[in-house]
């Protein structure tokens, strides 16, 4: 897709989500203490309170938990159409990105599809999308 | 009358436009100086003002006037006043006001809206859209998928519902149809042309399954609604409408990391704090600036069960102007124009009253329900005429 995308400007709270694709993983902080997956990134546990945050890498697959096919040019330079799902992460319960479904068709894409991370670098931020696994 | 209530009084609004010429503070004017008409107020009587979502100096045309400005421009002595974003979608600005009026804060307040983002669009250099050069707070989850629109966020889901429960686009179109067949006998409304099913199904598709007339557009306006203590309804010269109960909530401020919409356990919390039930509604004006939203709503507030707000709109029948249980009857925002929010809090009154004119609901309307937001934030108001 050739679309530019408005970047995230990454900070120390963020940093290591937007970057963990150069190490082609995808992490979440999780607290140390009670288990809980934390996103978006916090420096505090939003279950038990704990400071005890730290990376923790997941297997990126997961479920298209729901999508939309978006057909509207926001501007004039954007390739549609392409799609935006909220895909819920395996092994991090109550976590979910929204993200590009790529490397299929629009019309392919469903609820409850299962789906792998891809990423995708642009200047210092390496996006998670996501492809269908067959 | 109880003096702990609080009641909406004066109610006022501007013209609705696109691309108007006329500056949003003097829009503002127009409806100030409507409501207090209505209500037999002088302006020194205002003492509190409460706005969404202020100044909002990097969308102008989202937000133009802020309190600090409307108070000094009109020369308000405001005991209590407040405008800021951060609060339970739009008419959180008229629950707040509620509650500064019941704990002796204010007598009268000014509640508002100002909508000027066709006019900012039409002259960026003098409401210039902020650039960034990045993205952060919670936009930085959306936004670098150009997930770039409240459109494309909504119809996640929708097609949830869809997919799910089973809503037809013939459905979800009923919506749209029953606002534009309502803003057609509404004088100020922005769209007066009626719909019909054949071009809402042929419409283009924004962001599936959400088509070009499931989405509110972009309009100039302002909405007031004067908020007054029960021990100052006596001053007043229209029939108050009491807010009966009120409730907003947040389901996670986030589009993604929320597991459903905010409008569900609003509608429920409302439901609460009443001894009203759905059952004694005469008529409901939900969000619309999407069409989803009004679908949510109407299964949040418990008029049908969790999905089955597709089955319940069918055909239109049910929410028509005629119908068991009128919805938007002043178009919605579909119909109306991108009023946000305060336009349903309006209308409710409006038909309360009786003024509805052509589009009067000819049974005496008594109770309404008046929503704003859906998403992941939600405002719901139940307003009676006693």
């Amino acid at each position: 897709m050739a679309n530019t995308r408005p970047l995230p400007r990454l900070d120390s709270t963020n940093r290591d989500f937007w970057t963990c694709g150069a190490e082609n993983e995808l992490r979440f902080l999780r607290c140390g203490d009670c288990g809980t997956f934390i996103h978006p990134p916090r420096p505090v546990c939003r279950h038990c309170l704990s400071e005890n945050v730290a990376p923790e890498a997941v297997a990126g697959t997961g479920v298209i938990d729901t999508f939309t096919v978006n057909y509207q040019k926001w501007h004039p330079a954007m390739d549609v159409p392409f799609v935006v799902a909220r895909v819920a992460i395996d092994g991090a319960p109550g976590v979910i990105l929204t993200t590009n479904i790529v490397g299929c068709e629009v019309d392919a894409v469903d609820i409850g599809d299962r789906v792998r991370v891809t990423f995708e670098q642009q200047e210092d931020v390496y996006l998670p999308l996501f492809e269908k696994i067959d | 009358m109880r003096d702990n209530d609080a009641y909406i009084t004066g109610i006022g609004q501007s013209e609705i436009g696109m691309k108007l010429e006329r500056h949003p503070l003097l829009l503002t004017l127009d409806a100030v100086r409507e409501a207090l008409d209505e209500a037999g107020l002088t302006i020194d009587q205002i003492d509190g003002v409460s706005t969404y979502p202020g100044r909002v100096p990097a969308m102008l045309g989202f937000s133009p006037i802020g309190a600090d400005e409307l108070i000094d421009a009109l020369g308000i002595r405001a005991t209590w006043y407040a405008g800021g974003m951060e609060i339970s979608s739009q008419l959180g600005a008229v629950t707040a006001a509620a509650m500064a009026v019941r704990t002796g804060q204010a007598r009268h307040v000014i509640c508002y809206r100002t909508v000027y983002e066709a006019a900012a669009m039409a002259r960026p250099e003098e409401y210039p859209m902020a650039r960034r050069d990045r993205v952060d707070g919670g936009t930085q989850w959306t936004a670098p998928f150009n997930a770039l629109s409240a459109a494309v966020w909504t119809a996640q889901y929708a097609m949830r519902h869809v997919k799910k429960y089973g809503m037809t686009r013939e459905q979800l179109g009923q919506i749209a149809l029953t606002g534009r067949a309502n803003a057609a006998l509404n004088p100020r409304a922005l769209v007066r042309q009626p719909l019909t099913m054949d071009e809402y199904l042929s419409a283009r598709m924004i962001s599936s399954p959400l088509c070009l007339f499931d989405c509110d557009r972009y309009s100039d306006a302002s909405t007031v609604l004067i908020v007054s203590a029960g021990d100052a309804v006596d001053e007043v010269k229209c029939t108050p409408i009491r807010i009966a109960a009120m409730a907003g909530s947040v389901e996670r401020h986030s589009w993604d990391q929320a597991e459903w919409m905010a409008c569900y356990p609003t509608g429920a919390d409302l439901w609460k704090r009443t001894d009203y039930t759905p059952a004694d509604v005469d008529t409901v004006q939900l969000y619309d600036g999407f069409s989803f939203q009004a679908v949510a709503w109407l299964e949040g507030l418990g008029f049908c069960g969790k999905g089955e707000g597709g089955r319940f709109i069918e055909g239109g029948k049910r929410i028509a102007l005629d119908g068991e249980l009128p919805l938007n009857t002043f178009g919605g925002q579909l119909g109306a124009g991108r009023l946000h929010g305060f336009g349903f809090a309006h209308e409710a009154v409006v038909q309360l009253r009786g003024k509805g004119g052509e589009r009067q609901i000819a049974s005496d309307p008594r109770v309404a329900v008046a929503t704003s937001g859906g998403g992941p934030l939600a405002t719901a108001l139940l307003l009676v005429r006693d």
